[in-house]
C-alpha cells in the first residue's frame, strides 16, 4: 500500500500519474512524490517503526513504493557515532558522524537505489541505468545484478579506480564517456528519452530521490526521537541536502518528533563549489561551473537541485563552505585518526568544511551536531596515498623491529 | 527589429510545429510579450502568474543565459539569436 498520492511538479503544482515521468509539461519543473500525510500521520508510531529490521524499509510509509517487495541487500540504519576525539579537536561538544560507508555498496547510493529499483521493477521495467560520478554506479550495477535487471551504467572516462571496479565487478554495461558528470547527464538524458530504461537519477527521479530522507529519519530516530540542532551534508546535486531537510520535516509533521529549527549547513569542494559561491554572495541563482577538484564525486557544474539546496539552506538559517584539495586530503585523514573512520573525498570535503564553519563561528559548537560521510575511502584511495606515512619494512627479526621503533616514523 | 527565436521541442505544438519564428522588441520581455500575443498559450508556458519567466525555463541571447546578462530587461538587436530551452535536470549547459 502507497501513501503516494501523485507525481507533484516543485514549482507550479501540476499533478501526475505515479509513473516513470520527471519533467512537468507544463512549466518544466522537477516533478516529486506528494504523500497523503494525514492518513500517514494516523498509521505511523514510533513503536511500529522501532520493531522493525534495521533498514530503510522501516520507514515504508514514507518511501514512494507500492508494495512490499523490495530489492534490497539490507541497506540504511548505519552507525551514529558520537565524535568525541574530533569533537575536541575542533572544539565542539556534542559531534555526530552519520557513517554511510557501512551500506552494502559502501555509499549512501544504496538507499536512493534500493528504492528506485524496487520502484523500477513494480513499474515493470527491465533495464537499470544511470549517470553517475562513481558511487551511483556501483549501486547500480549491485542493486541492478541483485533484482535481475539488465544495467547500463554511465560514467566520466577518469573516474578512481576502485570506483570503476566497484562497478565492473557485477558485470554491467559500464559506459565511460569522455568528459564531465554534467555531459554524461546530458547524454544520459537524451537516451533515457528514447530507451525504455529506468535511469534512477533521471526518469525515476521522484522515486530515486526520497530514498535519501532516509538518513533524515535515521538521525532522527537515532539521537532519540528529535532532530538534530545543526547538520553539515556535502553537496553534488544538491538532493541529499534538501532530501535530509524534507525527511526531518516530514518527521515532524506526521507527528513522531517534536518541531524543531534545525540549520542545514552545505560543504563544497573550492574546484566545484556553485551552490556556496552563490551562497556567499548572496544571490539565489547559480552560475554552473567546469569541475576541476580531486573530489570527483562531487564534481557536478550545474547541479539538478541547486536551487533547492540554496533554498533550504536559507529558509533553515544555515551556511556553506567549500575546501580546497589540500584541506580535502587533511579532512579525509583527520576523520581516520581521531575517529577511525576511512571516508572518500566527499568525506573529506564535508570534514574540511565542518571544521571551517566550527572555526568561524557561523557553527554552534556546543549544540547537535551531524556531519555526513556519504562512501568509504577505499574507493578514493589515489587521493590519500601520497599524503600518508609510508610502511616501514623490517627484517624478521627482533633487533629489526627495535632499530626501528627508535628511527623517526617514515614519511 | 525582427529577430529569431529557436523554439524546443515541447513548445511547438503552440507555434504550428516551427522550430523557429521570428518575433519583435527591443528587450526579452518585449519578445516574450510579442510571442504571447501571435501564439496562444505560450506566454503562459514561459512565465508564471506574475509574469516572471519560469525558473525551469531557460533563455539564452547569442548563447549566453539571460539570467547572467540583464536578465528580461536584456536588449535585443538585429542579428541576435535567441534560444528558449528548458532546464532538464542538471547537465543542460
Amino acid at each position: 500500500m502507497s501513501y503516494v498520492k501523485s507525481l507533484k511538479c516543485r514549482e507550479c503544482g501540476q499533478e501526475y500519474e505515479k509513473t516513470a515521468k520527471y519533467v512537468c509539461e507544463f512549466c518544466f519543473g522537477p516533478l516529486e512524490a506528494a504523500y497523503d500525510y494525514d492518513r500517514i500521520k494516523k498509521d505511523i508510531t514510533r513503536e511500529k517503526i522501532a520493531s522493525r529490521p534495521l533498514n530503510i524499509w522501516r520507514y515504508r510509509e514514507l518511501l514512494p513504493v507500492e508494495g512490499t517487495d523490495y530489492n534490497t541487500l539490507q541497506e540504511g540504519y548505519t552507525p551514529l557515532i558520537k565524535a568525541e576525539r574530533l569533537g575536541a579537536e575542533l572544539g565542539m561538544k556534542n559531534l555526530y558522524i552519520k557513517n554511510d560507508c557501512a551500506n552494502p555498496t559502501h555509499s549512501f547510493k544504496d538507499r536512493v537505489v534500493a528504492v528506485a529499483s524496487t520502484r523500477a521493477l513494480e513499474l515493470g521495467f527491465d533495464t537499470l541505468a544511470c549517470a553517475s560520478t562513481g558511487n551511483l554506479a556501483n549501486a547500480v550495477a549491485a542493486y541492478g545484478a541483485r533484482g535481475g535487471l539488465k544495467r547500463y551504467v554511465f560514467i566520466p572516462s577518469n573516474l578512481e579506480k576502485g570506483k570503476v571496479v566497484g562497478a565492473l565487478v557485477y558485470d554491467p554495461n559500464l559506459i565511460g564517456v569522455n568528459g564531465n558528470y554534467d555531459d554524461v547527464n546530458r547524454l544520459c538524458s537524451e537516451i533515457a528519452g528514447k530507451y525504455k530504461w529506468a535511469f534512477v537519477n533521471i526518469n525515476m527521479r521522484p522515486y530515486y530521490a526520497e530514498g535519501s530522507k532516509t538518513l533524515g529519519f535515521e538521525t532522527a530516530e537515532q539521537l532519540g526521537w528529535q532532530a538534530p540542532d545543526q547538520v553539515v551534508v556535502p553537496i553534488a546535486s544538491g538532493s541529499l541536502l534538501t532530501k535530509i531537510w524534507k525527511g526531518t520535516q516530514e518527521f515532524i509533521k506526521v507527528g513522531l518528533i517534536a518541531d524543531k529549527k534545525m540549520r542545514v549547513f552545505g560543504a563544497q569542494a573550492e574546484g566545484c563549489s556553485p551552490v556556496t559561491t552563490a551562497f556567499k554572495a548572496k544571490t539565489d541563482t547559480f552560475r554552473p561551473v567546469k569541475p576541476n577538484t580531486i573530489a570527483k564525486s562531487l564534481a557536478i557544474g550545474n547541479p539538478a537541485d541547486g536551487y533547492y539546496a540554496l533554498k533550504t539552506i536559507a529558509e533553515s538559517n544555515g551556511g556553506a563552505e567549500m575546501a580546497s584539495d589540500p584541506e580535502i586530503v587533511e579532512g579525509i585523514k583527520l576523520l581516520a585518526r581521531t575517529e577511525g573512520i576511512f571516508a572518500e573525498t566527499a568525506g573529506g570535503v564535508t570534514i574540511a568544511c565542518l571544521k571551517k564553519l566550527a572555526e568561524s563561528g557561523a557553527l554552534d559548537k556546543d549544540a547537535v551536531t551531524v556531519a555526513y560521510i556519504t562512501g568509504t575511502g577505499l574507493k578514493t584511495q589515489e587521493a590519500v596515498a601520497d599524503h600518508l606515512r609510508s610502511v616501514s619494512v623490517i627484517q624478521p627479526n627482533l633487533e629489526a623491529f627495535e632499530k626501528t621503533l627508535l628511527a623517526p616514523a617514515g614519511r | 527589429m525582427a529577430v529569431k527565436v529557436l523554439i524546443p521541442t515541447p513548445l511547438r505544438n503552440l507555434t504550428k510545429n516551427e522550430a523557429e519564428v521570428m518575433a519583435e522588441g527591443a528587450t526579452i520581455s518585449e519578445l516574450i510579450d510579442y510571442l504571447g500575443k501571435n501564439y496562444a498559450g505560450l506566454k503562459d508556458r514561459l512565465c508564471d502568474d506574475s509574469g516572471k519567466i519560469r525558473r525551469f525555463v531557460n533563455i539564452y541571447l547569442n548563447e549566453e543565459d539571460i539570467r547572467f546578462l540583464q536578465g528580461e530587461a536584456t536588449a535585443v538587436k538585429a542579428g541576435d539569436q535567441i534560444s528558449i530551452v528548458p532546464a532538464i535536470a542538471g547537465g543542460s549547459f
